[in-house]
């Protein structure tokens, strides 16, 4: 933040922003100090800033034209992909919307995890992110359901009979859930009330996010605090605007791609079967980006210890800045650290590709070993491994770091605090 | 430039396994040159409107088509019947409408803003007309099959007698693409069984993949102008990032890190 204070130079604008500082607000986002070495990964925030406001007005549009019904459902959604003008751009921009929204989530997520950008100070805004997270895994859930669809169906009646393994109450609160004694119109209406409220519920704490980000300022990739306003610093416009920019739009080409070439590839081709409680699919499988925790319900052979394992997995992510316990953030400074980060990312994949097979035979022990791994990553390995590990001398600024071999490194190499932490 | 290639092959990984998981129910479909495949990919018109000829003479006696009408039949990026000869269509079908003055519901031709006319009431009457299995509707039946129009392609020409020691109950045929390989629709398809009216040769073959080509079509009826479209989104993408990218150049000029 920068510290000078701002005054409009016109009159009214004075006037005005002694009421309401919105311009003060404008200008503070404009001046924004940011570190100047942030790289690509950086650029994600605002390719998801992108991502939701792409999801909010397509999806105002196919409200507009979608009726939330069992009988016509199906149907409503062939009317937006026939006859209503570009309608099939719109949906076609939504449905693969959602996976560029969980690819960008997923790439900002694992930037995080690499740079240390949930360590103190910005423990809040990890958690607030948390929570997006999570708003989005049920937002792109209940908006599944919608198109009424065999998946739809199917996959609805799958996740929302795992609270039946709540004891006592579980039968109950299925019930409850359903409107009914089964996935039905009540679901259906209710999954498309809770599926339009959830997006303005994330845009809300985007605003938080961001907030809470503004107030310590980002992390960068050497993973040092920086004095701002200072030379290691450039304001967020233009430099940061620009950048996010030419990222956005590479992004939006390979999001072009599929919208206009493989719009269905992402899909499931039984979601074409309009829904039929009578036949069960073959195999239900969840949308890709829910594969991974998809798997680690199914590796556990208890219901319930494998709802609370799926949830967990979640969860454990929010006490991560406690359970790091390294003082270095960047992974660069911290070569153990860097291995297990991508032993991790090879785990998380590898339990995609078993959420997405049979759980029986080889893939339900590789999904066993793999769940077992990524708990053992964050209970066991992150803790021990901040005591543990040897990190490499960090630099005492980002232009050092940038210019490499200044004479300021070597001073930094031979302070022991920085030898090891 | 490390890191990019590391999360390319991640990311190529990731969708490798997507594939790969559909990929392991199936058996290596037929190939044939689809006209509508690849980015200018269209539509052969010939072919929509003789895979239309066989939809009508040989599978619209079972599936309905309930989501398309006669009206699309003229549309633009379809079979492109001329207007006269889709209202030719459409009346040669009789539509139940009314309730007129009196009260009663009454026979009438077809008019073009028609839905396709249904083979059965409902689906329990189409039950009970095929031994219990219900013909699936056919208008987003190629996106709603695993192998899309290769599947369909490749199953109305994978009728086999069955290999030693299945057997097959009465109305049950053997079908080397159908999932679990037991279909109970009957070869539909023989040597000459349509008279094309552009004289080409009614091979099972070239009526199979008409019709495939037709249930892509009543499955993606907006296809090429999405393919048009997205030529011109993608090359006017990537003339702005060029542009973004040479801006944001000049921009960072003026600071001496590297973007």
């Amino acid at each position: 933040m920068s510290e000078h204070e701002y005054t409009p130079k016109s009159k009214f604008g004075k006037w005005f922003n002694d009421r309401l500082p919105l311009l003060t607000l404008a200008n503070h986002l404009t001046d924004y100090p940011t570190p100047k070495n942030l790289n690509y990964w950086w650029t994600f925030g605002g390719i998801l800033t992108f991502c939701l406001i792409t999801q909010i007005v397509t999806g105002l549009v196919l409200a507009m034209h979608y009726i939330a019904h069992a009988d016509m459902a199906f149907a409503s959604v062939e009317h937006i992909m026939r006859d209503v003008n570009y309608g099939w751009l719109i949906r076609y921009i939504h449905a693969n919307g959602a996976s560029m929204f969980f690819l960008a989530v997923y790439i900002h997520i694992f930037r995080s995890l690499f740079y240390g950008s949930y360590k103190s100070p910005r423990e809040i805004i990890w958690i607030i992110g948390i929570i997006i997270y999570l708003l989005m895994m049920a937002a792109a859930f209940l908006g599944y359901v919608l198109p009424w669809g065999q998946m739809s169906f199917w996959g609805a009646t799958v996740i929302t009979n795992l609270f039946s393994a709540i004891p006592l109450v579980g039968e109950g609160i299925v019930t409850w859930l359903w409107g009914g004694y089964s996935v039905d119109n009540p679901t259906l209406t209710r999954f498309f009330t809770l599926h339009y409220l959830i997006p303005f519920l994330i845009l809300g704490l985007v605003v938080l996010h961001i907030w809470a980000l503004h107030v310590p300022g980002n992390n960068n990739p050497v993973g040092i605090d920086i004095k701002k306003p200072s030379k290691d610093t450039v304001p967020f416009h233009p430099y940061i605007v620009i950048k996010d920019g030419f990222a956005l739009l590479m992004f939006m080409i390979v999001f072009a791609f599929f919208v206009f070439y493989t719009p269905n590839i992402l899909g499931h081709a039984d979601n074409y079967i309009e829904a039929n409680p009578l036949v069960t699919p073959a195999h239900i499988v969840p949308e890709w980006y829910l594969l991974p925790f998809y798997a680690i319900l199914r590796s556990v052979p208890d219901k319930l210890l494998g709802v609370i394992a799926m949830l967990s997995a979640i969860l454990i992510l929010a006490a991560l800045p406690w359970l790091d316990t390294s003082k270095i953030r960047s992974a660069v400074f911290r070569p153990m650290y860097k291995q297990f980060y991508w032993i991790l990312v090879a785990d998380v994949l590898i339990l995609g590709y078993v959420g997405a097979m049979p759980a029986e035979g080889l893939y339900l022990l590789i999904a066993r070993i793999a769940t077992a791994y990524y708990f053992i990553h964050f209970l066991v390995i992150l803790p021990i491994l901040g005591f543990r590990e040897r990190t490499i001398p960090v630099p005492l600024s980002i232009t050092e770091s940038v210019l490499g071999g200044s004479p300021n490194l070597a001073v930094a190499k031979k302070k022991d605090n920085f030898q090891s932490q | 430039m490390k890191n990019f290639f590391r999360i390319a092959f991640l990311a190529v990984l990731l969708f490798g396994f997507q594939f790969n998981s559909n990929a392991a129910e199936k058996v290596e479909y037929l190939k044939t040159d689809w006209s509508f495949k690849g980015p200018f990919g269209k539509f052969d018109r010939a072919a929509l409107q003789r895979g239309y000829q066989v939809y009508q003479e040989v599978c619209s006696s079972c599936h309905s088509m309930k989501y398309l009408s006669y009206r699309n039949l003229v549309q633009e990026g379809g079979p492109e019947f001329s207007v006269d000869q889709a209202k030719a269509i459409a009346a040669s079908f009789e539509v139940k409408d009314g309730p007129n003055a009196d009260g009663e519901m009454f026979m009438r031709p077809g008019r073009l803003s028609d839905k396709f006319v249904m083979p059965y009431d409902n689906e329990k009457a189409a039950q009970a007309a095929n031994g219990g299995a219900y013909p699936p509707d056919m208008t987003v039946l190629a996106k709603a099959r695993g192998g899309g129009v290769d599947y369909i392609y490749s199953l109305l020409q994978g009728y086999e007698d069955p290999p030693v020691g299945v057997t097959l109950d009465d109305g049950v045929y053997y079908n080397k693409y159908m999932y679990g390989n037991k279909i109970k629709m009957s070869n539909q398809l023989s040597d000459g069984l349509v008279e094309y009216s552009d004289g080409t040769n009614a091979t099972v073959e070239q009526m199979a993949k008409d019709v495939s080509t037709f249930l892509m079509w009543t499955a993606e009826p907006h296809l090429e102008t999405r393919h048009k479209m997205g030529f011109k989104a993608i090359v006017y993408l990537i003339i702005l990032t060029i542009l973004v990218y040479f801006s944001m150049k000049k921009i960072w000029s003026r600071i001496e890190t590297e973007v």
